[in-house]
């Protein structure tokens, strides 16, 4: 295989035991991303796709399988790869910026040069003029802006996000994607999206994996050709993007969803 | 627009300071009223003003058993503030010592604590030390139950994004679990304070030669009821000030947790 593959799952299990009784989650998953790709994960709700991600973090380790970055098998994960979860967590205690400059204490910066590195950003995620302030008085999409330039700070090439857009309206969802798209295409970062929206991970993604209901398996993996710079207003009315949503969603719809 | 909300601010003002204030008046009248025009002896209620004129007259006497109780107090809750801050916390991180220290923690306060003064006299002798002892006892309680579910409340999300950015253990207590438990600590202290007080009194009841709680048990046993009144008077005051000094404090370290409370609240309001 090729050394530009960035991150690489190989029959990846992963299970829970809940009173006793063991819960097989993930179920042999095979995924590979590489360099600079943009890669989205859907799949019924409460399919295991938070979990997915939270094995490829480092959060959790799996039962079963490899995980490889960079070709080389990696049982630390954590630190190494950006993660954003679904709530943007930001301290209250701390000003917006001291938030977004957490990752780089944990990596023993010195405040200040921190500060001044966030600061080069905060134009570019939309936070100038709200450096000083706390986060309560920013609105769901900056909160969440503020969380992603956190993530970014840390400087890591792989960048996981838990369905980032999923707590915002329809018209901050829509330009929050562009922003992100944009953002991804200028610092060409990897990034794996989980999402349950299919127009998010059709707009944004290269490839998008459809996983099946729990235990979750790989039933899909789809190229989404669509050529770029891609646009909300166009690229959602193109005939190839109507094609390819009815191809997902005939995946999705082939899935028990309730049990 | 403007002198509508000017207004507005004038009857919250009202609201929130006039009223009290003049009820308050209204009890103290009512009670000078009383006593002035009933026959009820100087020696059993004395009048609000006869308690002034008391204050004012042995100011020196009030004033030197005040120093007495006021360290008592601070000293007592300080020793309470650093014993129970370092329970909390050996508590909230480690099971073993939970299980150890925790039973004991809360059975320390099913003991009346008038029931210990006494041993305490007999261990650590009739000065100060048993007082700050007492104090300690009956403070540090309060701190340490809010200081520990202020560290627990922390949730496993925010751990989990500590994780994600590489965090250890430490960076994780020091960062996340000290400032989420801050305002619950804040709390402990406030409840802490208030009855510090009291602490101080119990143990100059029990054994000393200074301090208001001596002075009120000598004054009773005199029959000079003003005096015991002006003593009760600055004890209170004494409480009082020690609240507003913790809150004071509260707002002056977590500025975020005031502005976010009273901006939700103003946002209840409007709705």
């Amino acid at each position: 295989m090729t050394s530009d593959q960035k991150i690489k799952l190989q029959s990846i299990s992963k299970s829970f035991s809940i009173d006793g009784k063991k819960k097989l989650v993930l179920d042999g998953i095979n995924l590979t991303v590489t360099k600079g790709e943009f890669v989205s994960i859907i799949g019924p709700s409460g399919c295991g796709k938070t979990t997915l991600l939270n094995v490829i973090g480092g959060l959790e380790e799996p039962n079963e399988g490899v995980i490889e970055i960079e070709d080389v098998p990696s049982d630390r994960r954590l630190g190494r790869i950006g993660y954003m979860q679904q709530k943007d967590l930001l301290f209250p205690w701390r000003t917006v910026l001291n938030n977004t400059i957490l990752g780089l204490e944990m990596q023993g910066v010195a405040r200040k040069d921190a500060r001044q590195k966030a600061l080069e950003l905060t134009d570019t995620f939309g936070l100038k003029g709200f450096e000083k302030q706390y986060p309560f008085v920013l609105s769901g999409g900056m909160r969440q802006r503020a969380a992603f330039l956190r993530t970014m700070l840390l400087g890591e090439d792989v960048i996981l996000l838990d369905e980032p857009f999923g707590s915002l309206d329809a018209l901050t969802r829509s330009k929050m994607q562009e922003w992100l798209m944009n953002l991804w295409q200028s610092l060409k970062k990897t990034i794996i999206l989980v999402t349950h929206d299919i127009d998010e991970a059709l707009l944004l993604s290269d490839r998008i994996y459809v996983l099946t209901a729990r235990p979750a398996k790989v039933r899909t993996v789809l190229n989404v050709t669509l050529p770029r710079p891609r646009h909300y207003h166009k690229t959602v009315a193109q005939p190839a993007f109507l094609r390819m949503k009815a191809r997902l969603l005939a995946s999705l719809h082939k899935e028990k969803w309730f049990k | 627009m403007k002198e509508n909300s000017l207004k507005n601010n004038v009857y919250i003002a009202t609201r929130r300071w006039v009223i009290p204030l003049l009820i308050l008046f209204g009890m103290v009248v009512a009670w000078e009223l009383w006593v002035q025009l009933s026959d009820v002896p100087k020696w059993q209620l004395p009048a609000p003003s006869e308690i002034i004129r008391e204050l004012i007259s042995s100011w020196s006497i009030l004033w030197k058993h005040t120093m007495i109780t006021v360290q008592e107090v601070v000293f007592g809750f300080l020793f309470a503030l650093v014993v129970g801050l370092l329970l909390a916390v050996g508590i909230s991180y480690s099971r073993i010592l939970e299980k150890s220290l925790y039973p004991i923690v809360i059975s320390s306060q099913t003991i009346p604590i008038i029931a210990i003064a006494p041993l305490l006299l007999i261990w650590v002798g009739y000065g100060m030390t048993s007082k700050v002892i007492v104090v300690a006892l009956i403070c540090f309680y309060p701190i340490t139950v809010n200081t520990v579910d202020g560290l627990r409340s922390v949730g496993t999300d925010m751990i989990n994004m500590m994780r994600t950015l590489g965090a250890s253990r430490w960076q994780i207590f020091t960062k996340l679990q000290i400032p989420t438990s801050l305002p619950y600590m804040f709390s402990g202290i406030r409840v802490g304070i208030s009855i510090s007080v009291i602490g101080a009194v119990i143990g100059e009841w029990v054994g000393a030669s200074s301090g208001l709680g001596f002075l009120i048990i000598q004054s009773q046993a005199v029959l000079l009821t003003s005096r015991v009144f002006a003593a009760i008077a600055v004890l209170s005051i004494m409480g009082v000030s020690l609240f507003l000094l913790s809150s004071l404090t509260e707002r002056l370290m977590l500025p975020w947790y005031h502005d976010s409370k009273s901006t939700a609240r103003m946002k209840n309001r409007k709705t």
